[in-house]
């Protein structure tokens, strides 16, 4: 038989029909959020069609959701005036749903009319088990190895650490999957990142994605599956995989993923979907075989040695532009073409720093701890230990940790991680993307430069005018500390 | 959907790499639960001197008027120019809806990120690759441009040929409807869930926890 890679092993098991150059394949899975679905509910309204199988779809809140709650109150007393209305309930209940953005307020709740309109079963935003969707899916066991799962979110990538076949998609995808149980795909090339060794201490997941990622660039992974592979991804935890898979896209892969081993299955085991009894055997079994062939064909394959890669620290306007902590900024002189010049000269114009500037020398103003990139429990330990006992600078004006889910939230109360944060001087919030997009209202106003475990730096990311750094949670942490971009002392 | 044969227009040289959806329509305008209206908020952080929100009237904002797509000469642009890796980052299908709404019916650059690329063609536009050489020579021509996609033509002075799947090539050119087309295999897709959920029973399980 032909040697396979997992990623032709999965599109070839959820093949429905094929014709030249594309595929129908079936999707196991959708999770839906507030902000890319209300205008696919829509098109399914206007045309007059059912979701195929209501079921596969799991909806949450998260990307314009507060992190703070809220005590009962009027909406006269919010809104100035009594907007009462279907939408809109003059009382404003305690709780997280009382969000004070009239505009945010009426995205957050057409999910839920949505939901109870087509069928959907949705974790609504006061639940304990609400969250950032794609910290909930492998949480709940709704997302398992060998699926195939999609979002209208392009980090829907992260799920690909269980050995599952998942990528981001748009809005009109999302009505399609709705609509139809199944995507038209045409097939991606396979590329193999191996990375071998031992990381060095405080040194994470996401400083090996954003390594990888200064290496072959914000597309240089475009048009390619990329199967992490080694035996520094073997060794990585799968909530290190989880960081690792999510940063693909930042590399410009749709879709990242891992091989299945004994660790997947122990981290599925006893999830609230997992399968149980005779399908849990039948499961394991099936996924056992999720892994590439050993003499399987890649389109490409790339090395590298885990022993090279220091913690990482972003300088400029997009996730390529990165160097390790103990390294200065570069210098446009010395990109390697014109594209690139211009790219540095404007990402030092926008983020106003001079070339050169070593990165340890550079102030921040605020922090945050969070995102689908690093809000899990292990990254909330890592920053806590660092930063236990000690106090953010003066000049830090916020730093904030945003868990990446309720349940994540109430498991760090339980080791008493929250009270280290806040005796630190951070602010311990409810879970939710936060300042990772900043479409609620924990943002950067313009000027302020933030050390932020997410995983964008795009201009104006985090607020107009406002500068990202992106880090690992120990760096961001030991930066909060130190006033300024600093290795854990 | 609209049809989309041939057209002549201007085109817009946005002499960017890399440039990410959140900069095509920035995060605040997402909060609207509609599909259309995002064209007056294109390229909002770079277009505007102020801070854009939602429910602004966008006449009275300060214009950065070194800002490419508001000098008068590319007022009617259907055409837009730009380096590699256009539309990267977030999924948001916003970013075509806006490039839509503002008028523009195809994009041409190096490369583009997968999820934009696909997204164009849901909304009737062409996004059209050429190496930098042709890029080069484009940006350069700044003068009306004229595309066909029946014959995968542009023409300038010269005359260049693209490449597109004949699948999206068709669909584009009608205005198809994905999910009509895909319901056409319902049966198909019924017998799959039949030997599917048999061989793996626990995928057959809800949502409800």
């Amino acid at each position: 038989m032909t040697q396979r890679t997992l990623y032709d092993k999965l599109m070839s098991v959820h093949l429905v029909h094929e014709e030249e150059g594309a595929s129908l394949i079936y999707i196991d899975r959708q999770l839906i959020h507030e902000v890319t679905s209300p205008q696919a509910f829509e098109g399914l309204e206007m045309t007059n069609r059912k979701p195929w199988r209501p079921q596969a779809n799991l909806a949450v809140p998260d990307h314009n959701v507060p992190t703070t709650s809220k005590k009962k109150a009027h909406t006269k007393d919010i809104f100035g005036f009594d907007k009462n209305s279907n939408m809109i309930n003059s009382y404003l209940p305690e709780g997280r749903d009382n969000i004070e953005d009239p505009i945010s307020r009426l995205q957050v709740e057409t999910l839920s009319i949505n939901c109870e309109k087509f069928g959907i079963e949705e974790i609504k935003l006061n639940d304990i088990r609400q969250g950032i969707v794609h910290v909930i899916g492998p949480e709940q066991g709704a997302t398992l190895p060998g699926m195939s799962i999609v979002c209208g979110d392009s980090h829907t990538s992260t799920h690909g650490a269980l050995g599952a076949l998942a990528f981001g998609i748009g809005t009109s995808e999302v009505e399609h999957v709705l609509a139809t149980s199944c995507l038209w795909q045409s097939k991606s090339k396979n590329l193999k990142i191996e990375i071998n060794g031992e990381l060095g201490e405080y040194v994470s997941a996401k400083d090996v994605a954003l390594y990888i990622i200064g290496k072959i660039g914000a597309a240089g992974g475009t048009g390619y599956t990329i199967e992490f592979s080694g035996s520094t991804v073997k060794n990585l935890s799968i909530e290190g995989r989880m960081t690792l898979c999510n940063m693909a896209i930042e590399a410009g892969s749709r879709c990242g993923i891992v091989a299945v081993d004994d660790k997947t299955i122990d981290y599925v085991k006893g999830k609230p979907l997992s399968p149980t009894g005779e399908n849990w055997n039948k499961a394991v079994k099936y996924w056992q075989t999720l892994h590439s062939d050993d003499n399987a064909n890649f389109d490409k394959t790339l090395i590298f040695k885990a022993s090279n890669i220091k913690s990482q620290v972003t300088w400029g306007t997009s996730p390529e532009m990165v160097i390790a902590i103990d390294e200065a900024v570069p210098n446009p002189k010395n990109a390697k073409n014109e594209v690139q010049k211009t790219s540095w000269e404007n990402a030092l114009n926008y983020t106003k720093l001079n070339a050169d500037t070593k990165i340890s020398n550079i102030k921040i103003d605020k922090v945050f701890i969070g995102s689908c990139t690093n809000s899990r429990i292990e990254d909330l330990r890592v920053a806590a230990n660092i930063v236990k006992g000690k106090h953010i600078a003066n000049n830090i004006k916020l730093a904030l940790v945003v868990p990446g889910s309720g349940l994540i939230k109430k498991q760090a109360e339980k080791e008493k991680l929250d009270k280290i944060f806040t005796d630190a001087g951070f602010e311990w919030r409810e879970a939710g993307c936060s300042m990772c997009l900043a479409m609620n209202a924990d943002k950067l106003e313009a000027g302020e430069r933030c050390a932020s475990t997410s995983n964008r730096n795009f201009e104006g990311r985090q607020g107009k005018g406002s500068f990202t750094h992106l880090v690992s949670p120990a760096i961001a942490a030991s930066s909060a500390i130190a006033g300024h971009f600093s290795g854990v002392k | 959907m609209q049809k989309f044969t041939t057209f002549t227009s201007i085109a817009v040289p946005l002499e960017r790499a890399n440039v990410d959806t959140d900069a095509i329509i920035p995060k605040q305008f997402l909060k609207s639960i509609k599909r259309s209206g995002f064209g007056v908020n294109l390229f909002d952080e770079w277009r505007y001197l102020d801070h854009g929100e939602i429910g602004m009237d966008n006449s009275k904002r300060p214009l950065n008027t070194d800002f490419i797509l508001n000098k008068p000469k590319y007022k009617d642009a259907q055409i837009l120019l730009t380096r590699e890796n256009f539309g990267c980052g977030s999924s948001r299908e916003h970013a075509p809806w806006a490039l839509k709404d503002y008028g523009f019916r195809v994009i041409i650059a190096p490369s583009f990120a997968d999820i934009f690329y696909n997204n164009c063609f849901k909304n009737g536009i062409l996004p059209i690759m050429q190496d930098n050489d042709v890029m080069n020579e484009l940006f350069a021509f700044d003068n009306k441009i004229t595309i066909n996609i029946e014959t995968q033509t542009i023409f300038t002075n010269n005359k260049y040929t693209f490449n597109i799947d004949n699948e999206r090539k068709r669909r584009l050119i009608n205005g198809l409807d994905d999910i009509d087309l895909t319901l056409q295999y319902t049966e198909e897709i019924k017998n799959f869930e039949k030997s599917y959920f048999k061989a793996y029973p626990w995928l057959c399980n809800n949502a409800v926890i």
